[in-house]
């Protein structure tokens, strides 16, 4: 009983973590084509952002919460306005032009931070389930990433510049006719799949040991929760993030955590070879 | 400015040639001592300080008039903890720089990928670290503890501290599958029982559902000879879940890289290990040392076993090369054998001839308050694990690791 409420956790935790991982380069790439290849180096620099600001003082929940995700968020902008925002449309020239840039930010932080691993403790106490202790942590993650899907859902159906957004997103002629600027749509939106990733960075950063290199280790599985999810954003990351976090904690119980990881790459192989649309473009048509 | 091709041709073939001579003026009256570490990387932890005792002990050999009235000049490639990097870095050592003598290598994997390079080029080959033992090769001398030195003593100590039933944790290649087989023997040999092995490969960060697993199987004990900054991880999440206190643990690698100064008191406390070296030694020998180094770089908290063994290692080839009286091979290697010892920061090393490992001490130790505390020292321990296969007396051509058999 005990054990199945450590392995039900244990397997939340894991979608949660897709979730977060994916969020950011779902509004990036699902909404805007562009492919960022740059997502993990976006979300390391959440996780030293958060560091910095715990090393200097600030509460380790407000730097995860908004210091990370305003810092990477900025930093996206910045991005968009000298680099993206020449390449929309161009989904080749943009892999290139973000895998010029991962590389340009592993070396920055290599050069301010030191290629050497960095972390911080994890501000949350284990607590007891029967004869199991968990992470106290893992049910953070769970909320944080809850609390993101909600926010997304809220902004995009529920406000006006969540409509514009989609609108613009679909037809940009058609949003420009009606008197809005997509160019400034589109850094909007740019600056918030940034902060999503930066969050992402921060939030997980207690979990890991960080290095310049950590966002090659987010890069892959981002990719892969997104391009399964397909078409909607949200209902798309929640499907296949389910999916790839149960497959993959499922074997990492059963077996192995390596076989877990391979469980997972196996899943994705045989689902875009059944939907190569994606989850949604079967399941769940024309939700978010 | 226009260039045509001839006259790029010409001047880059100038320039270059102008680059190579002084090199060669130079080579012909210094000693080249070749260091090849992870400065950088994950293993950063590791190399940094072995880079510094490199660089410190033969600053001090420098400062004392040299070697044969030779100054000692270190060529130091940093590997960045890619293990694609040795191969060519041990080539351009023995190649281009064509150096008298190599210090280095940090992972197991990373000193097979170079070791035949260096034995197929006559060049002497010092790794001082811990590993898991059974290198058998002439041309190879190793002062880190081997298993027999270490585990042996290690795994009764812990598991008299906590009970038979243990769970070992260990990193994926060559040296974390090796050791933990010397685990499980040096149980069944104390009358427990390994109750789960996992395997994790070095970039695996994530150990939610292993600590899960590992509550299922309730051990007595937890073994973990994992390596590098993120396997780190598992020693936080295993504390954030709150589990350090009800699990006791050991570690065969855990401090070599001073990560009971990175994880917190409350994280670390009580873990157990056995090394030849802990900054807490109270010896003449270990506080001048600690002196020297924080005259060179500042401050001593950076000291650790790797260091301490490389700064070792480095001693005992320049004692090697004034009892031989030449850094050529045969009389290095013949001096090497003759039962040469020196006294380092960690006490008395013995280089043992019949398979140039090393017979020193071992300290059973716990973390404390982000120190490692003696707790009792076992002395000149031989490597026994590798005397049992290996004799390079009877048989100078051998060119094996051995494996242990379970």
């Amino acid at each position: 009983m005990d054990l199945t409420f450590v392995i039900l956790v244990e397997m939340l935790y894991a979608v949660a973590s897709l979730i977060l991982i994916s969020a950011g380069l779902a509004v990036v790439f699902g909404m805007m084509k562009v492919i960022n290849l740059a997502h993990g180096e976006f979300m390391m620099m959440g996780g030293y952002a958060t560091i910095t600001a715990v090393n200097l003082g600030v509460n380790i929940f407000v730097a995860m919460l908004i210091v990370a995700p305003l810092v990477v968020g900025l930093i996206g902008l910045v991005v968009e306005r000298l680099v993206i925002r020449h390449l929309y449309g161009r989904l080749v020239d943009t892999m290139l032009a973000t895998w010029g840039l991962s590389l340009f930010f592993i070396g920055m932080v290599t050069l301010i931070f030191g290629n050497t691993t960095t972390g911080i403790s994890t501000p949350i106490p284990g607590f007891t389930v029967g004869n199991y202790q968990v992470n106290g942590y893992n049910f953070f993650i769970i909320l944080v990433s809850i609390a993101l899907l909600i926010v997304m859902l809220a902004v995009l159906k529920a406000t006006r510049a969540g409509l514009i957004a989609r609108g613009t997103m679909q037809r940009s002629d058609m949003a420009a006719a009606l008197g809005y600027s997509p160019d400034r749509i589109y850094m909007a939106t740019f600056f918030c799949g940034s902060a999503i990733a930066g969050l992402a960075g921060a939030v997980l950063a207690p979990l890991v040991g960080l290095v310049p290199t950590s966002g090659g280790a987010y890069i892959a599985k981002a990719f892969i929760t997104v391009i399964a999810g397909g078409p909607s954003l949200i209902a798309g990351l929640i499907s296949s993030s389910t999916l790839f976090g149960l497959v993959s904690q499922f074997f990492t119980f059963a077996i192995s955590p390596v076989i877990g990881e391979v469980a997972l790459l196996v899943a994705a192989v045989v689902l875009l070879r059944l939907l190569p649309q994606g989850v949604t473009g079967k399941f769940f048509k024309g939700k978010l | 400015m226009s260039l045509n091709r001839r006259e790029l041709l010409g001047g880059t073939a100038a320039f270059t040639a102008a680059m190579m001579v002084p090199q060669v003026t130079l080579a012909a009256d210094t000693i080249k001592l070749g260091s090849i570490l992870d400065a950088s990387g994950i293993f950063d932890a590791y190399g940094r300080p072995m880079d510094m005792a490199t660089r410190l002990a033969v600053s001090e050999i420098n400062a004392a008039g040299g070697l044969l009235g030779r100054e000692v000049e270190v060529i130091a490639y940093d590997t960045q903890s890619d293990m694609a990097l040795y191969s060519q870095f041990g080539q351009q050592l023995t190649r281009q720089d064509q150096v008298d003598v190599v210090h280095g290598g940090i992972l197991s994997a990373s000193r097979e990928a170079i070791r035949q390079t260096m034995r197929r080029s006559q060049t002497p080959y010092f790794y001082n670290v811990l590993y898991e033992g059974g290198v058998c090769d002439r041309n190879i001398f190793i002062n880190g503890v081997t298993p027999a030195q270490q585990v042996e003593a290690l795994v009764p100590y812990a598991m008299g501290q906590s009970g038979p039933r243990v769970y070992i944790l260990a990193a994926d290649y060559n040296y974390g599958q090796i050791t933990a087989r010397w685990i499980q023997k040096f149980v069944a040999d104390n009358g427990g029982e390994t109750v789960g092995v996992d395997f994790f490969p070095l970039d695996v960060s994530d150990f939610g559902a292993t600590i899960a697993s590992i509550q299922t199987a309730s051990p007595d004990l937890i073994m973990a000879p994992l390596v590098g900054g993120a396997h780190l991880s598992f020693f936080r999440q295993w504390a954030a879940a709150g589990m350090k206190d009800r699990i006791p643990m050991a570690s065969t690698t855990l401090g070599v890289g001073n990560e009971h100064k990175v994880l917190t008191a409350d994280e670390g406390n009580g873990i157990m290990v056995a090394y030849n070296y802990s900054q807490e030694l109270d010896t003449p020998a270990n506080i001048a040392f600690k002196e020297r180094w924080a005259a060179a770089y500042g401050d001593s908290s950076a000291i650790h076993e790797l260091a301490v063994s490389n700064y070792q290692g480095v001693m005992t080839w320049a004692e090697a090369v004034r009892q031989a009286g030449s850094v050529e091979r045969e009389p290095l290697i013949e001096a090497m054998q003759s039962g040469l010892s020196i006294d380092g920061p960690a006490g008395k090393i013995t280089v043992d001839p019949q398979t140039h490992h090393a017979i020193l001490d071992v300290h059973l130790m716990a973390f404390e308050n982000q120190g490692m505390k003696v707790i009792e020292t076992l002395p000149q321990r031989q490597p026994i694990d590798t005397q049992a296969v290996c004799d390079l007396q009877a048989n100078p051509d051998d060119n094996t690791q051995y494996e242990i058999e379970i």
